[in-house]
């Protein structure tokens, strides 16, 4: 019962550093270009899209509960 | 143009609604019934992250260079991916050990040194007040553009400055929530609610302001874009390399890291999100709630932006004032109007926030240790010093916003928004490595937090502010051309002749070099302190501590000092209510009035909660005669600790067995009364009327000789069954005691049910149910007791004679060999065992269905009949559906493995 709806340490992590990639050189210069989508320029749009992704992901990780005991970090 | 009248009352009007929430979660609080235990209010509460310069600068930013306002948010994003791991743990830490504010934090980890929360005091001052004087340009630059004043300056005279009225009105605010009362949490749910309030004004308003100009002046987003991009200037916005020059990815990552580290480490961010916490599960959603809210303000920031570059043409009027210009170049008063009041929000929830958390640092961490030095303060003993302590943080939030007033007076043109925050972002990312590296690395020490911290804080002031104050005009611009006395090397913005880097990155890299460097140089050099180190521990293994704690102190205290030293700090009340709780605890005081180590600590830590942790400790170490401890004598206290954990665990074990045993017993002897009551009423009812029979038969000679063979039959049953019944408690009794005898012999299992079944037939005739019998042509011999086993069988099937229904009753025997066992099944078509019954049946005296309606029997012919099948060695069961009738099955080992032993004890 304690453990359950624990977000789990490592996939926090390797979220926050998909993120920090996502953003940042060089993924970053991926999203630049010309090109539009529905009608608006792609690098903000994409990086709006990154930034909803990660905030979808981090809720499922936060509320999907699959979490098990003793995964979410250092509480006994 | 809006009269000022009108925006004046409007502002007014906007503050005295959120002076009206605030009273409204403080009653709430008080009333127990918390406003913001809440995951959704307490993300709501974060959004103060949000300020002017969110609401301004990011259009302003956006307008000139394109995407370059959202690293200040992705940071924030990256940052809450790991909430649930750091800010839990700051949460916790400052829960148990009562800290309120960073400068607490810092100087708690490190021994609860005085110094260290007077330097990260003073660092936050230094970095904080321009971005006071920011929010107060901004609310300022607003008042002037939406009532037509010219130029944003603060023209008039200061008391006539609508900006000076409206700090006022704040710093009241900010005293009547903020300091009204001496919280030892220092909690103030009124003013977090209220803030909560302001996030949502700031976010409505705003995005009231996007779709006015997105599908008010334009036709949709695309409509900018399809419009922007026929302006070579506005295209180039929404590529990296857009101005010409090479994409900064250094500074976008340097940007990304700031924002990550100011999310959690700026005052008014530690105040909502560790100190206002009121329930740390709430971390788990508010973590994705709040950079959804993030996104939801900045999804307008580009079509603004944008919209207004077209709408005026580039460079024709200030970008940072578009949310505003733009609705009031359309004639939209209303809309420009409530745009105001949202960057009003912003400004606000700001500034109260932020001078709630700087003012306890001043008060507990400069002004305090001040004080507890002069001697006229120390030998006012006795008194009590809340309202003095509430006094000086008063005076210390006027202070604040005054100072945070003059700076803007004095230097509020010198810089646009958006440098000004990132110099107080930069300031506060110094604290970075004291506070993470303390909440991870039990080696770290005071000398390396404080020579980090001291060094971090002297680059970012030489390469960062130095620079901001030279281009103000306030020293010769040489110093940050040619370098101090003209040595190239010393530049402050080129340090070492390092070049390619913008002057944000390039003060960042080297501050943080030089205080990661010294910070983990200084930690190696030398081992910590006794209370260093007992501190790491306390820290580092918050989560690992389940109630029982060291305690790090040694010493004698006495009780009446100690009692005298928290009424003077908690006032009298919260005092009497430590030692009582205490002496609940604990039993009585001893007859010396001696004090222990735990008490001493608790006190400690109750008055650490309204003076901060350094200042606490100066306090308590004036009252008590304290050994100093050596690193030893942490290790040994740690060592007790965890002993007299592993002991209290042992202890609980065992109790938790008594517990269980005392439980079994109490059902046992529950249950042989039920038997003994049981027997009873079995027996009296045969004996009724056995008794009563006899009687008339003695009474009524005159009864004739058939009438008399019939009551003389009903006695001869009667009787037959008190004996049978009697039997069976004894064969019951003595098969559970196991004295029963036991004869073992071949038996062959398919005639032992042929037989049974032929014995019962009589019964199933009379009951009407047909018998099938499933059987094998042979079944290999087993070793058992065949009389016992006939009365295992005869049991069976007489309670399925029983219960089979009057009409079209049917019962199925089958035998079958399954492995190396026989299993023996007696079906009925009957009304079966409801499941909440099964566990139960074979029990002694359960009987199946309702007491009502079922046939008459002892209650005892499954119980012994289990017995029976367990003593084999085989074991018993029953699968039923309710309604659908009860399958009663057994299963014998062909080679039962305690045979030898039980004709040894047989023969004996």
């Amino acid at each position: 019962m304690k453990g359950a709806r624990r977000p789990r340490t490592a996939v926090l992590i390797a979220l926050c550093g998909a993120g920090l990639a996502l953003v940042n050189f060089p993924l970053l210069a991926l999203w630049d270009g010309d090109a539009t989508i529905l009608g608006l320029p792609l690098l903000p749009v994409a990086l709006f899209l990154i930034w909803g992704g990660l905030i979808a992901a981090l809720a499922l990780a936060s509320e999907g509960g699959e979490g098990g005991a003793g995964q979410g970090g250092e509480e006994p | 143009m809006i009269s000022p009248a009108v925006v004046l009352g409007a502002s007014f009007g906007y503050l005295l609604l959120l002076f009206a929430i605030a009273a409204w979660g403080d009653r709430r609080a008080a009333e127990g019934r918390s406003l913001i235990d809440n995951a959704a209010v307490y993300a709501l509460s974060w959004g103060v992250y949000c300020t002017a310069w969110t609401y301004f600068g990011s259009v302003g930013r956006a307008a000139t260079s394109g995407v370059w306002f959202l690293p200040i948010y992705l940071g924030p994003m990256l940052a809450m991916l790991l909430a649930w791991i750091v800010l839990r743990k700051m949460v916790r830490i400052s829960r148990v050990y009562r800290i309120t504010s960073i400068a607490d934090f810092v100087a708690s980890r490190y021994g609860k040194s005085p110094l260290l929360a007077a330097l990260v005091t003073l660092i936050t001052v230094i970095g904080i007040v321009p971005y006071i004087a920011l929010q107060l340009k901004a609310a300022s630059a607003g008042f002037h553009l939406l009532t037509g004043a010219p130029g944003s300056a603060p023209a008039a005279a200061w008391w006539r400055d609508g900006v000076f009225y409206v700090a006022l009105a704040l710093a009241a605010f900010a005293i009547m929530f903020g300091a009204r009362h001496l919280d030892l949490a220092e909690r103030h749910e009124g003013m977090v609610a209220a803030i909560a309030f302001e996030s949502v004004v700031k976010l409505a308003a705003f995005l009231a302001v996007g779709a006015f100009v997105t599908w008010g002046l334009f036709d949709g987003m695309d409509d900018i874009w399809a419009q922007a991009r026929t302006v070579p200037e506005l295209s180039a916005l929404f590529r990296l390399d857009g101005g010409g020059e090479p994409f900064a990815y250094a500074e976008w990552f340097s940007l990304t890291i700031l924002s990550m580290l100011s999310v959690l480490l700026l005052p008014r961010q530690f105040q909502v999100m560790v100190v206002e916490c009121v329930n740390e599960r709430r971390i788990r959603r508010a973590a994705w709630l709040f950079p959804a809210y993030l996104l939801a303000i900045n999804i307008f920031v580009l079509p603004i932006a944008v919209g207004g570059l077209l709408v005026f043409g580039p460079g024709a009027a200030d970008a940072e004032t578009f949310v505003l210009s733009l609705p009031l170049s359309q004639g939209a008063a209303a809309i420009a109007l409530l745009a105001y009041i949202g960057g009003l929000s912003a400004v606000t929830g700001m500034l109260i926030v932020e001078t709630v958390a700087v003012s306890t640092m001043v008060c507990n961490d400069l002004v305090m240790p001040s004080l507890l030095r002069l001697d006229r303060f120390g030998n006012r003993a006795g008194g009590d010093l809340t309202r003095l302590l509430l006094n000086i943080r008063r005076v210390a939030i006027i202070a604040v916003l005054m100072l945070g007033y003059l700076y803007f007076r004095i230097a509020g043109e010198a810089y646009a928004l958006v440098s000004i925050g990132l110099i107080s972002f930069a300031a506060v990312a110094q604290f970075a490595p004291a506070l993470f590296g303390g909440m991870y690395w039990r080696g770290a020490t005071w000398a390396g937090a404080f020579g980090g911290l001291l060094g971090g804080f002297a680059v970012w002031a030489y390469t960062l502010m130095l620079p901001s104050v030279a281009k103000s005009g306030w020293l010769p611009i040489g110093l940050v051309e040619h370098g101090p006395f003209g040595i190239e090397l010393l530049k402050p913005e080129r340090l070492f002749g390092l070049t390619g880097l913008d002057s944000l990155t390039h003060s960042l890299f080297w501050s943080l070099l030089v205080n990661v460097g010294l910070y983990v140089g200084l930690s190696l050099a030398r081992a910590p302190a006794a209370r260093e180190a007992s501190q790491a521990l306390l820290f580092v293994d918050v989560f690992r501590r389940g109630g029982a704690e060291p305690v790090f102190w040694r010493g004698r205290a006495r009780l009446d000092d100690l009692k005298a030293l928290a009424r003077r700090f908690l006032g009298a009340a919260r005092a009497a209510a430590i030692f009582e709780e205490e002496a609940r605890g604990f039993g009585p005081p001893t007859p010396e009035r001696v004090a222990d180590a735990r008490l001493v600590d608790r006190v400690e830590r109750q008055i650490a909660g309204a003076v901060g942790a350094a200042s606490a400790r100066v306090i308590v170490a004036s009252v008590v005669q304290e050994e100093p401890l050596t690193v030893d004598d942490v290790l040994e206290i740690l060592e007790e600790a965890s002993q007299l954990r592993g002991y209290a665990r042992a202890l609980e074990e065992a109790s938790a067995e008594l517990r269980a045993a005392n439980e079994q017993l109490k059902t046992l002897d529950q249950l042989k009364d039920d038997f003994v009551s049981s027997v009873t009423h079995e027996l009296r009812t045969p004996l009724t009327s056995i008794r009563a029979l006899s009687e008339l038969l003695l009474d009524a000679p005159e009864l004739g000789p058939a009438q008399r063979e019939e009551f003389l039959q009903i006695i001869v049953a009667e009787a037959e069954r008190l004996s049978r019944l009697v039997n069976q408690v004894l064969d019951l009794a003595k098969i559970e005691a196991g004295g029963a005898e036991w004869n073992w012999t071949e038996v062959d299992l398919r005639a032992l049910v042929t037989e049974a079944a032929r014995a019962t037939s009589e019964l199933f005739r009379e009951r009407g149910a047909a018998v099938a019998l499933d059987l094998p042509d042979t079944v290999p011999a087993l070793r058992a007791d065949a009389d016992r086993l006939m009365q295992v069988m005869q049991n069976l099937l007489s309670n399925a004679a029983k219960f089979a229904p009057r009409q079209g009753g049917r019962v199925e025997i089958a035998l079958r060999e399954e492995g190396d066992g026989l299993v023996v099944s007696v079906r009925d078509n009957g009304p079966g065992v409801a499941p909440e019954d099964r566990a139960g049946i074979f029990e002694k005296f359960r009987q199946g269905g309702d007491e009502a309606t079922r046939p008459p029997g002892t209650g005892l012919g499954l119980s012994i009949s289990r017995q029976i099948v367990e003593h084999l060695g085989g074991k018993m069961w029953v699968e039923s559906e309710p309604g659908r009738g009860a399958c009663f099955a057994f299963r014998l080992p062909l080679h039962p493995e305690r045979e030898p032993h039980e004709r040894e004890s047989a023969d004996r």
